[in-house]
């Protein structure tokens, strides 16, 4: 057992910290809610050069051969400035199932170039009226003289609006499995729509797009590799929640500081200062469990990786959530205008909470797992 | 970054189960299966079966007969004593009049008080608080005045636990009044058989007499048993509040909690099912676990440090905060899954209810006290208010 991170890890973590602080600080997050696009693909290239699209992927493909620690250590410093750049859905999802399912082939044509900062990737797997479940969808592929037919529907698709590749899920023999299709493919409807944090994502429409039998990842079985994808998902969220409440608190505290009422420093009061305490507590908890989600990520037993990953996700949403609502209160009138940044944070959070699967979902798992009888 | 288990720590955890299994006398064994109180006696005899294994005190380094385990292996005996129920050792000696005196004490004093400590020869307990001096405790009044070769204290301590049977006290009293409050305090050493002291039980909320009041006149105080300097006793104080909180924030009350909670649910029937197969109950006991292993990470993150040679910090204080909340939650729905059944009381003899739901009722209403000891939860996030985020007084 050991809880002090690698001399490469404290650099690694120093190195995106000066990054982000100094190339993408929450100011250009706040500019970009403008974009078309949500996200710059100059910044995009500047992170693979810097090596962080490669950290999870093995040396054959051109990765850093790197854990999920060193993955949660630059999600971190995202989630403090909200940089918003697709680094979940094309590292952690689209990226992950690639690289547990995709061939040697698969690989080298989608997930190569995804490194390397040309193009970005999305993962399809959510359907209308399924919530968090991600087996039962209604999206088919149908074998058609030795290719697919896919059709149906996926909704909230991250970067779905930007990807050159995105990964879809569907139900095929009773089976699920998962298909790498290109954005300008036949039968493929891209509906743009902005998300509750002012970022892009997309639904898709499939009617009946043909790909051949060369775009199904058959390395592993789809429902297995989903199920990696989204507890990888849920821990990058808990890791970006870290670095996002983190730097709440710090805001919050700032601002108690500051801030002069009666004249005297807000700060003074002590039902206001045993409310930032109990922000800070929230964090703490956050922190002290995204040590676990994040090491037992990569974890071989599914077992022990969904008590992990389901135990911080459902810290990041009761402290998350108290840490951004209560970081509104304390700062008042000005919290509750778009001008402040404590607001962007908030919405983010909310977010994170929802994506992968929710506080209740998380509960639900954990409770109906055997860890909870064992 | 690491937190699986070498193949060498998953072979002490075994060892722990074995000696766990094998060496502990089967009327505890009983009782910590259930879950049931522990009285002093019983404590005290498990003590000394620890001692003669030589895990009584994990975090004692070997110099002073401690076994000095790594974090891991700390963190595994008392997961693993947690889970089989063992007796909860009394933290007055070991935990913290123990490590004060290593770090302050005179060689002459670590040999004469070490020992007794380790063997569970000599019991412990504290005198902090006075009835005028609770959350504001540098207001104490009990004094020492010098005289020749040793003090004269006069005044009263109030909620010592387990006062009346303890050999010694370690207390905080006034040695100087012309100063500032906390500039004329001193940390002394009495023992409890001086002619002038008297420690008189009284009842807690649970029915228990686990509180003394201690009363002190014209006792009689060799100057030998001054523990750090003269006057200097606030400097030990604020040290042995961060050995304190860590001890109360320890989660091994809040992970038996659970243990026996999830008992009771499952021997308790509803519509012909056990209760524990209700979903609703199902989700709201996983709540509750689900923040005991963010609070257990936190917690071990403190372990790995102080096993590191840090000593406890004001981080230290939302350990306790957060697992003094947490039992008290657990204490709550305990009660409420036991129905009818949390009406009984303690006083009933054996066999009315449960034996394993005995007790519940009384610890329910004991561990109201546990957000206020060692400092109240307020004077917690007090301290984390200006220790810690730097908030303006």
């Amino acid at each position: 057992m050991d809880f002090e991170f690698s001399q490469d890890q404290q650099l690694l973590a120093k190195t995106a910290a000066d990054f982000v602080s100094k190339r993408s600080p929450v100011a250009r997050a706040r500019k970009l809610r403008e974009d078309a696009t949500g996200y710059e693909m100059s910044m995009w290239k500047e992170m693979a050069d810097l090596g962080w699209l490669s950290i999870p992927f093995s040396e054959q493909v051109g990765g850093i051969g790197g854990s999920f620690v060193d993955v949660a250590l630059i999600l971190e410093q995202l989630g403090r400035e909200l940089v918003p750049e697709p680094f979940v859905p094309s590292v952690v999802l689209a990226g992950c199932v690639l690289a547990h399912g995709g061939s040697a082939e698969q690989q080298e044509r989608f997930l190569k170039p995804m490194l390397a900062g040309e193009i970005t990737l999305a993962l399809a797997y959510a359907e209308r009226d399924l919530r968090f479940d991600i087996e039962s969808v209604s999206t088919t592929a149908t074998k058609h003289n030795g290719s697919f037919v896919l059709s149906g529907e996926k909704v909230w698709v991250l970067n779905g609006h930007a990807a050159q590749h995105i990964v879809v899920s569907a139900a095929h023999d009773g089976w699920l499995q998962l298909f790498v299709l290109d954005r300008d493919m036949p039968g493929l409807t891209i509906q743009p729509l902005d998300t509750f944090d002012g970022r892009k994502a997309a639904r898709i429409q499939l009617e009946d797009v043909r790909v051949d039998k060369d775009r199904l990842l058959a390395q592993r079985p789809g429902t297995e590799l989903l199920d990696i994808a989204l507890d990888y998902g849920a821990a990058a969220a808990v890791a970006e929640g870290v670095g996002l409440t983190q730097r709440v608190l710090d805001l919050t505290v700032d601002y108690l500081k500051t801030r002069e009422q009666f004249e005297v420093k807000i700060g003074t009061f002590q039902a206001l200062q045993h409310r930032a305490v109990d922000m800070f507590i929230e964090a703490q908890l956050l922190r002290s469990i995204a040590f676990k989600s994040s090491v037992l990520a990569d974890h071989a037993d599914p077992g022990e990786r969904r008590s992990a990953v389901s135990a911080a996700k459902v810290q990041l949403s009761v402290g998350g959530k108290y840490v951004t609502r209560q970081a509104i209160q304390l700062h008042g009138g000005v919290g509750c205008t778009d001008e402040h940044d404590i607001g962007l944070y908030f919405k983010r959070m909310h977010v994170l909470n929802t994506l992968f699967g929710d506080e209740e979902h998380h509960v639900e798992r954990y409770a109906s797992s055997a860890d909870f009888d064992g | 970054m690491d937190l699986s288990f070498s193949a060498e720590e998953e072979a002490f955890r075994d060892e722990v189960r074995s000696f766990l299994d094998e060496a502990m006398p089967p009327e505890i064994a009983l009782k910590a299966e259930r879950g049931e109180y522990f009285h002093h006696d019983e404590v005290m005899a498990w003590h000394k079966i620890l001692f003669a294994k030589g895990w009584v005190a994990p975090h004692w380094p070997k110099s002073f007969g401690g076994a000095e385990l790594d974090a891991a292996r700390r963190f595994i005996l008392a997961e693993e004593q947690a889970l089989k129920g063992s007796p909860l050792l009394s933290p007055f000696g070991l935990a913290m009049v123990g490590p004060l005196i290593m770090r302050f004490g005179t060689p002459e004093q670590q040999q004469r008080h070490l020992p007794g400590i380790l063997s569970g020869e000599v019991a412990w307990c504290q005198g902090y608080s006075e009835p005028n001096a609770g959350s504001d405790l540098a207001s104490l009044r009990t004094t020492a005045i010098a005289d020749g070769d040793h003090f004269v204290v006069n005044g009263q301590k109030t909620w010592t636990t387990y006062g009346q049977y303890a050999d010694w006290i370690f207390c905080l009293v006034r040695t100087d009044q012309s100063t500032k409050k906390q500039a004329g305090i001193s940390f002394l050493l009495i023992d409890m058989k001086s002619e002038g002291v008297e420690a008189k039980p009284m009842l807690t909320l649970g029915g228990t007499p686990a509180f003394c009041e201690t009363f002190f006149d014209n006792v009689k105080v060799p100057k030998e048993n001054l523990l750090g300097p003269l006057n200097g006793g606030w400097t030990l104080a604020k040290a042995l509040l961060g050995h304190e909180r860590t001890l109360i924030g320890s989660v091994a009350p809040v992970l038996r909690g659970i243990k026996r909670l999830k008992t009771i649910a499952r021997e308790t029937v509803r519509d012909s099912l056990p209760l524990l197969d209700d979903p609703v109950l199902r989700t709201k006991i996983a709540r509750l676990e689900l923040r005991a292993q963010a609070h257990q990470m936190a917690n071990f993150r403190a372990v790995a440090d102080q096993a590191a040679g840090k000593h406890p910090g004001p981080e230290t204080s939302i350990l306790k905060v957060v697992a003094t909340t947490l039992l008290q939650e657990v204490d709550e729905l305990t009660m409420e899954v036991m129905g009818y059944n949390s009406l009984n009381w303690q006083s009933n003899p054996e066999g009315v209810v449960s034996p394993l739901e005995a007790w519940v009722g009384s610890g329910f209403c004991y561990d109201r006290a546990v957000t206020i000891y060692g400092g109240s939860n307020e004077i917690q996030r007090n301290i984390i208010a200006k220790a810690i985020l730097g908030l303006p007084s």
